[in-house]
């Protein structure tokens, strides 16, 4: 402690050894804190999978994936039915939400003025900001209602909206992170402004804007609250857009808040099936960003 | 500073508003803002066709400015004003009924930094042709292609891997494809901003050597901070200085014999 000498300021009252003491112990304090808190939130993401997969495991097999659920009272069945709803939600939202997204990212990154850039920019973050239990209620008054039945439909457009903010920001991040060089090149060769746009512009930026979908489809595939006032659920098939569709989170929410320990176990396994599907699409979305967003030099 | 109006030839310097018969571009009181700030400061000046005009001066002075008001690039930048005319053959370039994205097209245009499109090297060359809808077929395109990549000097270099990704490519080639990408769009004025400012003194000769060989067919106007540069590839020069044109003449006169005092003390390197 006392190999060099201290430089103390006249006012400096308080010995050496005692600072460094505390420095040190403060300095302990918050290291161990912090990381104490990484831990606690990467060991939450694999408290779930592992809990997912014990609970749920042992309750996947085949016809899980196959068949129907059976009727109360009558072990076995599956959810092959809230599987194809799902992913019958998920094409309708992607078409809703992409396109729409996708052209009004587009508008805010190459042409908006300042003012109206901001403009969308913030009533997409306020849209994005909005319960999804209260889009559930939007959907359910605009489609259910006039149509007065749930359906697929509804289901879609509830979960189409809440992709809207996600693309967009997406879109317009990664339509700015082009640079200005390539545009000018694409100018300078006589290209008109939307020949540019079309043709160099979303290409060089096309992997980020697909990873920026990926990742709201993987955000909407478990929103169970839109869907409750919108497709519900449906023990069968649900042929066509038209009719109640089963889906994999409201199929969980039914399944969990059962009395019988079977519907239970299968609860559970429709969580490890739902969670894997957005882990897997979470994973591939960012290999993709990992190979370059932004192609270029 | 009283307003100046000179060409190469020195006596027609005296009746600035009279362009010469056989100037390419006639450039008159131009004078360019950003916002309030003043980048150009009434330009006049003329290019000859089938000639290599290097504008040189320091940093700011305008002369990147001043090249990207030829093919009307500064339009696309926010608050930017202009005055006065640029002729090319004869027509202002800025009168409002002028189509910019057909007047570009004539222009060639190849910057600081190479910038070719993350596509092929086929793709990069070929885009400003197909853009622009001039070929006829699969066979006039791919005919296209290997001529501005054999006038680029780059054609031996990548005629096997024409498919492979531009990026691949070193940075002189990379520089090649984009004024091959340039000419293949039959611009008959080529613009360059410091063409070879990032690239090695083997890449530069050779673009050097590649503008001595284009002004047979082009006209040609370059901006590059490097005099010798200047002195090597142009045969008038243009000097700069905080957004005026100080003083333009042929490029031998103007580095052994400059009429300006400002200009002499930048050529033998006493400032800039």
């Amino acid at each position: 402690m006392e190999a060099r000498a201290p430089v103390r300021g006249p006012n400096d009252v308080t010995p050496p050894a005692v600072t460094s003491l505390r420095r040190r112990a403060v300095n302990i304090l918050m290291f161990s804190g912090t990381a104490v808190c990484a831990v606690a939130t990467v060991s939450a993401l694999f408290f779930i999978l592992g809990y997912l997969l014990i609970q749920g495991g042992s309750s996947l097999s085949l016809s899980f994936f196959t068949n129907l659920p059976a009727p109360v009272g009558e072990s076995g069945g599956g959810m092959a039915n809230a599987m194809i709803g799902s992913a019958k939600l998920l094409v309708l939202a992607a078409l809703i939400g992409v396109p729409l997204g996708f052209m009004a990212g587009l508008y805010v990154s190459e042409f908006a003025s300042p003012i109206s850039a901001f403009a969308v920019r913030y009533a997409t973050d306020l849209l994005n900001g909005v319960p999804s239990i209260v889009i559930g209620i939007f959907a359910y008054t605009i489609v259910v209602l006039p149509m007065k039945h749930f359906s697929t439909l509804a289901g879609g457009i509830a979960l189409g909206i809440m992709m809207v903010p996600v693309t967009v920001r997406g879109t317009e991040e990664f339509l700015r992170a082009v640079p200005g060089s390539l545009r000018e090149a694409s100018l300078a060769l006589g290209a008109a402004q939307w020949m540019t746009i079309v043709r160099v512009v979303v290409p060089a930026a096309s992997r980020g804007i697909l990873t920026a979908i990926m990742l709201g489809l993987a955000r909407v595939a478990g929103e169970t609250a839109p869907l409750l006032f919108t497709a519900l659920n449906n023990r069968y098939w649900s042929p066509g857009w038209n009719e109640p569709s089963a889906s994999l989170p409201v199929m969980i929410f039914t399944y969990a808040i059962a009395p019988y320990e079977d519907w239970h176990r299968q609860a559970w396994a429709a969580a490890l099936v739902l969670l894997g599907v957005v882990l897997t699409a979470n994973v591939a979305a960012r290999l993709l960003v990992r190979r370059g967003a932004v192609s270029t030099t | 500073m009283s307003p100046r109006a000179c060409s190469y030839a020195g006596a027609r310097c005296r009746r600035p508003d009279v362009a010469p018969v056989d100037s390419k571009i006639s450039v008159r009181h131009l004078s360019l803002f950003y916002g309030e700030k003043q980048a150009l400061r009434n330009i006049s000046i003329d290019m000859a066709a089938n000639q290599v005009t290097a504008l040189i001066g320091p940093s700011g002075c305008g002369k990147s400015t001043f090249l990207r008001t030829l093919n009307r690039m500064n339009d696309i930048i926010p608050k930017v004003r202009i005055m006065g005319e640029v002729k090319l053959d004869g027509q202002n370039i800025y009168e409002p009924n002028v189509d910019v994205v057909a007047l570009r097209r004539r222009i060639g245009m190849v910057f600081q930094r190479s910038n070719p499109f993350p596509k092929s090297i086929f793709d990069n060359v070929a885009y400003g042709i197909r853009v622009n809808r001039l070929a006829a077929s699969r066979g006039d395109l791919a005919h296209r292609v290997e001529q501005s990549l054999r006038r680029a000097a780059l054609w031996d270099e990548v005629k096997d891997r024409l498919r492979d990704s531009a990026l691949a490519l070193s940075g002189g080639q990379q520089q090649r494809l984009c004024i091959a990408r340039a000419l293949a769009v039959e611009p008959d004025l080529l613009l360059m901003d410091e063409p070879a400012s990032a690239l090695d003194p083997i890449a530069t000769q050779r673009i050097e050597e590649l503008i001595y060989e284009l002004k047979r067919e082009y006209t040609i106007v370059i901006v590059t901070h490097n005099m010798q540069q200047a002195a090597r590839v142009s045969d008038v020069t243009a000097f700069f200085w905080l957004g005026e044109l100080v003083e333009v003449g042929r490029t031998d006169t103007l580095f052994t014999n400059p009429r300006e005092k400002l200009t002499d003390d930048y050529v033998t390197g006493r400032f800039g």
